[in-house]
Parts: C-alpha cells; sequence; structure tokens
C-alpha cells in the first residue's frame, strides 16, 4: 500500500518530529488541552455529584444527564464553544475547544459518580452514621473509597471522549494533534493527514487502557477477593 | 458574530428552506445506514459471541478499541484507501456502533431467566426455536436501548463527517465555523438535537409496538 | 373417567455422576401407569437431577429409563420432551407471550391445526378455573403466584401427554393457595389419568399427593411405598426422622373413620357424644373427641349407624406400626 509507505516515511523524517509544529509539541498541546478540560470538568461536575449522591437527590436528572449528553454533536459543541469564547473576547484556538470540552466531559462524571455513591451499600453509611461519623467523614472515609472504580470510570469515558474530540480544535485554528488531520485533509497531504489520525488514535486508547489500569488498581483491599 | 449582525437571521433560514431540508434527509440517510448495517453486523457478531462463548473477548476487545478511536482519525485513516465518499463516513459511522449494539444484544439474551430457558428446552424447544422464539425476543427491550444510544451516538457523529464532504447537519455548522456565521451555527447544532430527540422518541415507539409484554397492566 | 392411560415409567439402575461426586446412585423404582410418584427428600440429594434424567435435560451416566418400555435413549431428546409434560416451580412461563400462547406452546410445536389448539386452551384454561374470555389475553406478569402456577401446570398438559414431570410446582406460593392447588391438581391428575413424577422436599405434600412416595438421600433410593406403609414402617431412622416423630398422626390422616373396625356399642349410650361421619379422617375424629371429652363416639354413615370409635382404639392404631 503507497499510503502506508507515505505514512511511515512521514513518520520517520526528522523534520517533522522539530520546532512548534513538530509531533512531540503537538501531542503536548493535546495532552495539555485535554488535561485542563478534564480538570475543569471535575471541579464542576464532582462536588455537585458527590452531594447529589451523598443525599440521593435529583436522581433522575443524575442519572440521565450522560444520555442527554450524548445526543449532543461534538461539532455543534465547538461550535458553541467557539461563540462563547469570542464574545468573552478569549481568540480562537485554546479557549473555544475548552468551551467544548467541557460540557463534553461533565455528564459521564456527573452520572458515574452519583451511582457510585448512591451504590455504596446503605447498611455500611447507617452503621458509619451509628458510630458517630459525620455526614463529610462518610463521604470522605466511606462511600468515596468504596465508589472510587466506578468514580474514576467516569472520569475515563469522559477523558477518552476530550481526548477524541480535543481533535476538533484545530477547526477553530487551535493546535494539538488535530492540525496534523486538519491540515492534512486541507492540503490533501495524506501521510500528514494519516499521522495524525494514527497518533491521536494511540493517545486515545492510551487514555482508555491507563484509566483501566488506574480504576482496578483502586478497588479497595477487601472488596478485591468478592470480585 | 459580526458585530450588528443578529444571532438568528430568519430571512437565511427562509431562503434556505430548500436546502436544510435535503441536509435532513442526507442526515437522517446516513444515520439509518450506519445503524442498519450495524445492527446486521452486531448481530451476527452477537450470535457468535454466544455460540462460542470463548469469542466475546476477543470481539468486544476490537469493537472497543474501534469505539475508542476517535471519530475523525478514523475517517482520516479510511481516506487514503476509500476518499472522501459515502463509503468512509459509514464505515466509521458503523464502527461505532458496534461495542453498543454487541454488548446489548449478548447481554440481553444472556439475561433471560434460566428457568424460562429451562422450561423451553424441557417443552422440547430445540436450540435455535428457543434462541428465536424465546432470547432474542424477550432481549428486544435491552436490544433496542442499544439501538436507542447507537443511534443517538450516530446522529451526532454525523455531523463530524462535514469534514470528509458528507454531514447532514454538520454541513451547517461547518459552514458557521468557517463563515463565522451564527445562524447556519444554530441551525446545524440545533438541528442535530432535535433529529436525536425525534429519533430516540420514534425508537421508544417503535419498542413498545414490538413488546407489549413489558409495559401490559 | 380417565380419558386416556398414563404411561408406565420404569428406572432401571439409573445413576449421575459429576466428576467425583455421584448426584444420584443406582436409583431403581417403577411407576405405575395413572399414578403419582413423589421422589422426597432434603435438599441436594438428587431429585431435580433424578427427575431431569426422564425428560433428558440431564443424560444419566448408567443405567436405563423405560417410558411404556420403550427406552427415553432410543428417542431423539426434542421429540421426546414434547410428549413429556414438564412444570417447575419458577414456572418458566414465557413473559412475552399470553396465557394462552404459553399454554399452546407444545400444541403449535406438534403442528397442531389452529381450531384443535384454541379448543384445547379453553378445555385447559377452565378445568384450571381461569376464564378464558378475561384472561386469555394476558401476560404472565398479570397473573398472581398462583394463577401462573396454574397456567404452567395447563401448559405442561396441553399436549395431552401420557407422563408429567413436576419439580417442586408448589414451593413457592404462600400454604393457602398452595393447598387449593394440590386439591385442584389432584382432581386434574385423577381426570386425565396421567402418569406424575413430582418432586418435593415437603413431607407433607409428598403424603398428601404421592400414589408411591420415594425416599432419597445422598443419590440413593432409601424406601419406595405407598404413604401410609412410609408412616407405618419406615426402612431406617433416616425415615423416620424425616417423616417426623409425628408420623403415627400423620399416618391417622390417611385413615377414615369409616375404615376401621368400630365396635358395636348400643347407639343409645352415645348420646351427647359428637357425631362422626364415615368419611372423617381418623386424626380430625381424635381432636374432635378430645376437645368433647368423650371417650367413644358414634359413627354414621349418612343416616346409618355403623357403630362406636374410642380413644382406645385410635391409640392401639397408633401404637401398632411403631418400629420394633
Ligand atoms: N451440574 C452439576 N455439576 C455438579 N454437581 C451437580 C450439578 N447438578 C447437581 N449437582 C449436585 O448433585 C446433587 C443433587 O442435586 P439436585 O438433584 O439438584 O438435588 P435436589 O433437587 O434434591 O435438591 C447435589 O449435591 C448437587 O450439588
Ligand atoms: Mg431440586
Amino acid at each position: 500500500m503507497t499510503a502506508l509507505g507515505d505514512l511511515v516515511r512521514w513518520l520517520s523524517d526528522p523534520a517533522n518530529w522539530q520546532g512548534s509544529h513538530g509531533i512531540p509539541v503537538r501531542v503536548l498541546e493535546h495532552i495539555e488541552l485535554s488535561g485542563f478540560s478534564v480538570l475543569v470538568a471535575l471541579v464542576i461536575a464532582m462536588p455537585i455529584a458527590l452531594y447529589l449522591g451523598h443525599t440521593g437527590r435529583a436522581g433522575f436528572i443524575a442519572i440521565n444527564v450522560a444520555n442527554i449528553g450524548r445526543a449532543l454533536p461534538s461539532l455543534a459543541l465547538l461550535a458553541f464553544g467557539l461563540v462563547i469564547a469570542i464574545s468573552l473576547g478569549l481568540g480562537l484556538g485554546f479557549w473555544p475547544t475548552v468551551f467544548a470540552l467541557v460540557p463534553l466531559a461533565i455528564p459521564p462524571i456527573v452520572t458515574n459518580a452519583y451511582v457510585a455513591i448512591r451504590e455504596v451499600d446503605r447498611d455500611i453509611v447507617e452503621a458509619a452514621r451509628g458510630m458517630g461519623l459525620s455526614e463529610g467523614q462518610i463521604l470522605r472515609s466511606i462511600e468515596i473509597p468504596l465508589g472510587l472504580p466506578v468514580i474514576l470510570s467516569g472520569i475515563r469515558t469522559a477523558a477518552v471522549n476530550v481526548v477524541a474530540t480535543a481533535t476538533l480544535g484545530a477547526l477553530v485554528a487551535g493546535g494539538a494533534l488535530g492540525r496534523f488531520i486538519v491540515d492534512g485533509l486541507a492540503l490533501q497531504e495524506y501521510d500528514q493527514l494519516m499521522a495524525g489520525a494514527l497518533l491521536v488514535a494511540l493517545l486515545a486508547v492510551a487514555t482508555e487502557v491507563s484509566f483501566g489500569a488506574l480504576e482496578r488498581a483502586t478497588v479497595p483491599a477487601g472488596m478485591r477477593v468478592v470480585r | 458574530m459580526t458585530p450588528g449582525e443578529p444571532l438568528v437571521r430568519w430571512d437565511w433560514i427562509a431562503s434556505h428552506a430548500g436546502e436544510i431540508g435535503q441536509r435532513v434527509g442526507e442526515h437522517l440517510e446516513l444515520t439509518v445506514i450506519a445503524v442498519a448495517v450495524g445492527v446486521v453486523i452486531a448481530f451476527v457478531l452477537s450470535l457468535l459471541a454466544l455460540r462460542i462463548p470463548a469469542l466475546y473477548g476477543p470481539i468486544t476487545w476490537t469493537t472497543g478499541i474501534l469505539y475508542t478511536i476517535p471519530s475523525l482519525a478514523l475517517f482520516a485513516l479510511l481516506i487514503p484507501y476509500t476518499g472522501l465518499s459515502l463509503l468512509s463516513a459509514e464505515i466509521g459511522l458503523v464502527s461505532y456502533t458496534l461495542l453498543i449494539l454487541i454488548r446489548n444484544i449478548v447481554a440481553g439474551v444472556r439475561g433471560v431467566p434460566v428457568e424460562v430457558r429451562d422450561a423451553a428446552r424441557g417443552m422440547g424447544y430445540t436450540d435455535r426455536q428457543i434462541l428465536w422464539r424465546v432470547e432474542l425476543p424477550l432481549a428486544l427491550a435491552v436490544i433496542f436501548a442499544g439501538i436507542r444510544v447507537a443511534t443517538i451516538t450516530t446522529i451526532g457523529l454525523v455531523t463530524v463527517t462535514a469534514l470528509i464532504g458528507q454531514g447532514g447537519m454538520g454541513y451547517f455548522i461547518l459552514l458557521g465555523i468557517q463563515l463565522f456565521f451564527s445562524t447556519a451555527l444554530i441551525v446545524g447544532a440545533l438541528g442535530s438535537v432535535v433529529l436525536a430527540v425525534l429519533a430516540d422518541a420514534a425508537l421508544v415507539l417503535v419498542q413498545q409496538a414490538l413488546t407489549p409484554w413489558t409495559h401490559a397492566r | 373417567m380417565a380419558e386416556r392411560a398414563g404411561a408406565t415409567v420404569e428406572l432401571r439402575e439409573v445413576t449421575k455422576r459429576y466428576g467425583d461426586t455421584v448426584a444420584v446412585d443406582r436409583l431403581s423404582f417403577t411407576v405405575p401407569a395413572g399414578r403419582i410418584c413423589v421422589l422426597v427428600g432434603p435438599s441436594g440429594c438428587g431429585k431435580t437431577t433424578s427427575l431431569r434424567m426422564v425428560n433428558r435435560l440431564i443424560e444419566p451416566s448408567s443405567g436405563e429409563i423405560l417410558i411404556d418400555g420403550q427406552n427415553v435413549l432410543a428417542d431423539d431428546p426434542t421429540q421426546l420432551r414434547r410428549r413429556i409434560g414438564y412444570v417447575i416451580q419458577q414456572t418458566g412461563l414465557f413473559p412475552h407471550q399470553t396465557v394462552a400462547e404459553n399454554i399452546a406452546t407444545v400444541p403449535r410445536l406438534l403442528g397442531w391445526p389452529k381450531e384443535r389448539i384454541q379448543a384445547r386452551v379453553d378445555e385447559l384454561m377452565k378445568l384450571i378455573g381461569l376464564d378464558p374470555e378475561r384472561m386469555r389475553r394476558r401476560y404472565p406478569a398479570q397473573l398472581s403466584g398462583g394463577e401462573r402456577q396454574r397456567v404452567g401446570v395447563a401448559r405442561a398438559m396441553a399436549a395431552e401427554p401420557p407422563l408429567m414431570l413436576m419439580d417442586e410446582p408448589f414451593a413457592a406460593v404462600d400454604p393457602i393457595v398452595r393447598e387449593r392447588l394440590q386439591n385442584e391438581f389432584l382432581r386434574l391428575q385423577r381426570a386425565q389419568g396421567i402418569t406424575v413424577i413430582f418432586v418435593t422436599h415437603d413431607i407433607d405434600e409428598a403424603i398428601k399427593l404421592g400414589d408411591r412416595v420415594a425416599v432419597m438421600r445422598l443419590g440413593h433410593l432409601v424406601q419406595y411405598a405407598p404413604p401410609a406403609e412410609l408412616l407405618a414402617h419406615p426402612a431406617d431412622d433416616f425415615v423416620a426422622q424425616f417423616v417426623g416423630s409425628d408420623r403415627g398422626l400423620k399416618r391417622l390422616s390417611l385413615l377414615t373413620v369409616g375404615g376401621v373396625e368400630l365396635a358395636p356399642v348400643d347407639r343409645a349410650k352415645l348420646d351427647g357424644a359428637p357425631v362422626l361421619p364415615s368419611s372423617m379422617s381418623l386424626r380430625d375424629a381424635l381432636a374432635v373427641m378430645l376437645s368433647s371429652e368423650a371417650q367413644e363416639a358414634p359413627v354414621m354413615d349418612g343416616d346409618r349407624y355403623l357403630g362406636a370409635l374410642s380413644l382406645q382404639q385410635i391409640g392401639r392404631i397408633l401404637r401398632v406400626d411403631e418400629p420394633a
């Protein structure tokens, strides 16, 4: 296949590994953009989800928000990110993409954290309350540790979605790995296009795999036997 | 977005009604083909996984990778081979539906109560009759839940195929981004969301018609 | 009364092994046509395994099972199962099919014509006390537990099988409903003349329903006898303990006042004592007499005086069968 040959040639060209348009910089930009967006989403979503989960309030909304999130097309989110960033005078590139990625990341985080807390055995919580733990202590020392794998699985879904969608940032003059794809498309340079696609795919799979490992590692020791 | 420009220019929408309708049709066509082909492939793979349980792991692993690969990346990888074509778009869209559909089909069939399967066998159903007359009908509710998620996801993803010359409502979003034209942005984004909501409602109705026992009281 | 004869079932040295464990060990017994054989024993003793080998849901490791002299292993399993009714505790009704469709399952598999199926469904629904007009189109989720069990029994009987296998069919319903289902089932079985192999862990149910009771323990058959015999002469300590220390009383409930040799006492001497109809069980008679403080009571068959029953005599019957 000539396309594959071109791809290999492009990837092995030292010029593509250097400078502000090189692969390492683009990868770092991609990670920075994704990481920042997930972080912002966590700061917004986690306190709300944990509060709702602990009190059991607004369950229907908390559980279904993930489905609603799925219906939002990523390209449309980008469009709204663009509108917001421009009206706030933040310009193109980084910020419109962040505004698109944060709402994308929030739903799975909320739903999983809510479910994680609700699924903790109510008898255990009652016992803790009976022993005099405060509500905050119950959340910190019981509900969060026991629900951690499920909470992390929500963050994983969010992170993988964000890494995937961050690619679109190149459409609004952003950097990151989407640059290779969008430029490759525009210039019909299929080697660059495929290299970008491959790198993004690898990054997404790597995100998925490392979060999966993290989830397994955070199952509380006492519960590993049961599984 | 240009100063002085209203957020929505109704005259633009009115003068482009025909094109909007055409793009809606394109959006639906892309979605229906993707979900239909996805259901057929997922169905075959699910039957395989149910028949040979050792295959379930590899099948979900492979479709899981396909699901994880960003849509734009997948489309891009296909372009050198299948071009800026409907085929490229559909290959990408279909591969996204597989994981969700297979998981639900297999879970639905496996979730049939053992005693129901046992009774069927005890009355002389063959394995094939058990699958077609008992397991699949009973799995229908769960399978439909998968089809709903797959459809909603696909409708959102179709917008991205605008980048490879397809796109349905995604065409307007892209147009809006390129021209900084909010009316097209809103038409595209809102149109896609509305399509998703309507499609979901339609699927709920179809499911209720197909599974009357789930809501009889 | 029976429209068709039930089948004779014979198990010969039937054994089922799972690796090193022997679930059923050389089980042999014969169920005469049209009779109810109850397999009873503690949980895990091999009842279900034994039952499911008859319709080959489980294949025996060795031994033979004959239905009307025909080895079940000679037949195609699905064809065999269509000729044998099968009822289980959890009913296994198809949730996606109506009551009528559920009952019609096996006749449809056998390719009966539509009219015959519909007639049979209506007939069975009436037999189990469900109004066809009202209940035909309901789904299992719209029935009570007792109704579901009835439909399960009707479904098993639909294709007029000569043999029915029932695995704890009434264990999941409450005691009052269970009693009613048991009585209906007995009536239905007598009317249709079907042979039944019935599994239960409840000795009282075994005694009430069984023409023969097979007591199992750890995969073995410990005793195979009619209920009265079982109560009178338990084969060993295990059976004696399993049937319970009140087995004398249980046996009294199997005997009627009219079946006892009565003393020819002058009727006039028994004034004031409670009158016992001849069809009354000895157990009920004992209860009546103890609560009235009468030592003797007159037994009547309608208006005819048969003789007197005394507490002493009931005591004698209780004692006669104590093990040596
Ligand atoms: N598939 C199987 N594999 C291994 N052992 C089994 C299997 N099925 C049943 N057994 C064993 O066989 C014995 C008899 O089981 P079963 O016939 O279900 O008992 P019962 O119906 O009298 O409660 C039990 O000890 C059970 O553990
Ligand atoms: Mg059993």
